[in-house]
């Protein structure tokens, strides 16, 4: 059941990413902004949670739950140290994804010919 | 003079099907997502880790394969019939890491590579550490009141 609600979910996204594309004159680098900002605002008051529990990994594939990490980071690190987790507490959850990101592309760029 | 070459413009430019696109769209995003849900059962399961430790697997290994599709050469092919359905996930980020790296290799590794490998997916870590900062500010007060 939580494979379907995984599909609906982001398929959903990704449908309504692709119809403000086409109506639109915004770049894709404009959506997934909007997509990141979207996720940071629905985790603010837990939303976001409780989508994942609904759609599992349907809603952790999408930027928005990059966003929402960054929220979610943000809002852990101020429980736990106060102001300053504002600032360290940001990046925590989605470090991984950054890292792997970079590390991957920087390895892989020494390794591949660009082919056009 | 001006205006008909705009008439021929507007008269030539291909016109985008919104439905199919959107379909595509649906189901490509919505594989991804299944996918998604795959791996993180699987690592679960066979590594017998918790759920948010498989997530991190989920996102690593995604990451991984949309770079070494991208450095491959076929996933451009695949970004431009699918579009928002291959943008909107995670591996669009890291396609966009990937290709701004691949283009500016040549221009050397600090020069080339490091400076430019952020050029498009930056946008991405800047304006979402900033919002979340902005949203969390506000659940801080809402939390002193």
């Amino acid at each position: 059941m939580i494979y379907l609600n995984a599909f609906l979910f982001a398929g959903f996204v990704c449908a309504i990413a692709q119809i403000i594309l086409d109506k639109t004159k915004l770049t894709p680098g404009h959506i997934t902004v909007i997509f990141v900002v979207l996720g940071a605002f629905l985790d603010v008051f837990n939303i976001y949670d409780q989508i994942i529990l609904w759609a599992g990994g349907g809603a952790l594939v999408p930027i928005t739950s990059f966003g929402h990490n960054l929220t979610h980071g943000a809002i852990h690190g101020y429980n736990t140290e106060g102001v300053l987790g504002l600032f360290s507490g940001t990046l925590d959850l989605t470090a991984a994804g950054i890292s792997a990101a970079i590390i991957f592309a920087f390895f892989m760029s020494l390794i591949f010919e660009p082919k056009d | 003079m001006k205006k008909s070459y705009q008439e021929i413009v507007q008269k030539n430019y291909p016109k985008e099907n919104v439905l199919t696109n959107a379909i595509i769209a649906f189901i490509s995003g919505g594989i991804i997502g299944i996918i998604g849900q795959i791996l993180i059962d699987g690592y679960s399961y066979w590594l017998d880790i918790s759920t948010k430790e498989a997530t991190v697997c989920m996102l690593v290994t995604l990451i991984f394969f949309s770079c070494l599709f991208t450095s491959l050469g076929f996933f451009d092919k695949w970004v431009n019939f699918c579009k928002c359905g291959l943008i909107i996930p995670i591996t669009g980020f890291a396609h966009a890491t990937m290709s701004a790296a691949l283009e500016y290799r040549k221009e050397g590794l600090v020069t080339g590579i490091g400076m430019n490998m952020l050029k498009l997916s930056g946008a991405v870590i800047i304006f979402g550490v900033v919002s979340s900062f902005i949203f969390s500010l506000i659940r801080m007060v809402v939390g002193l009141l």
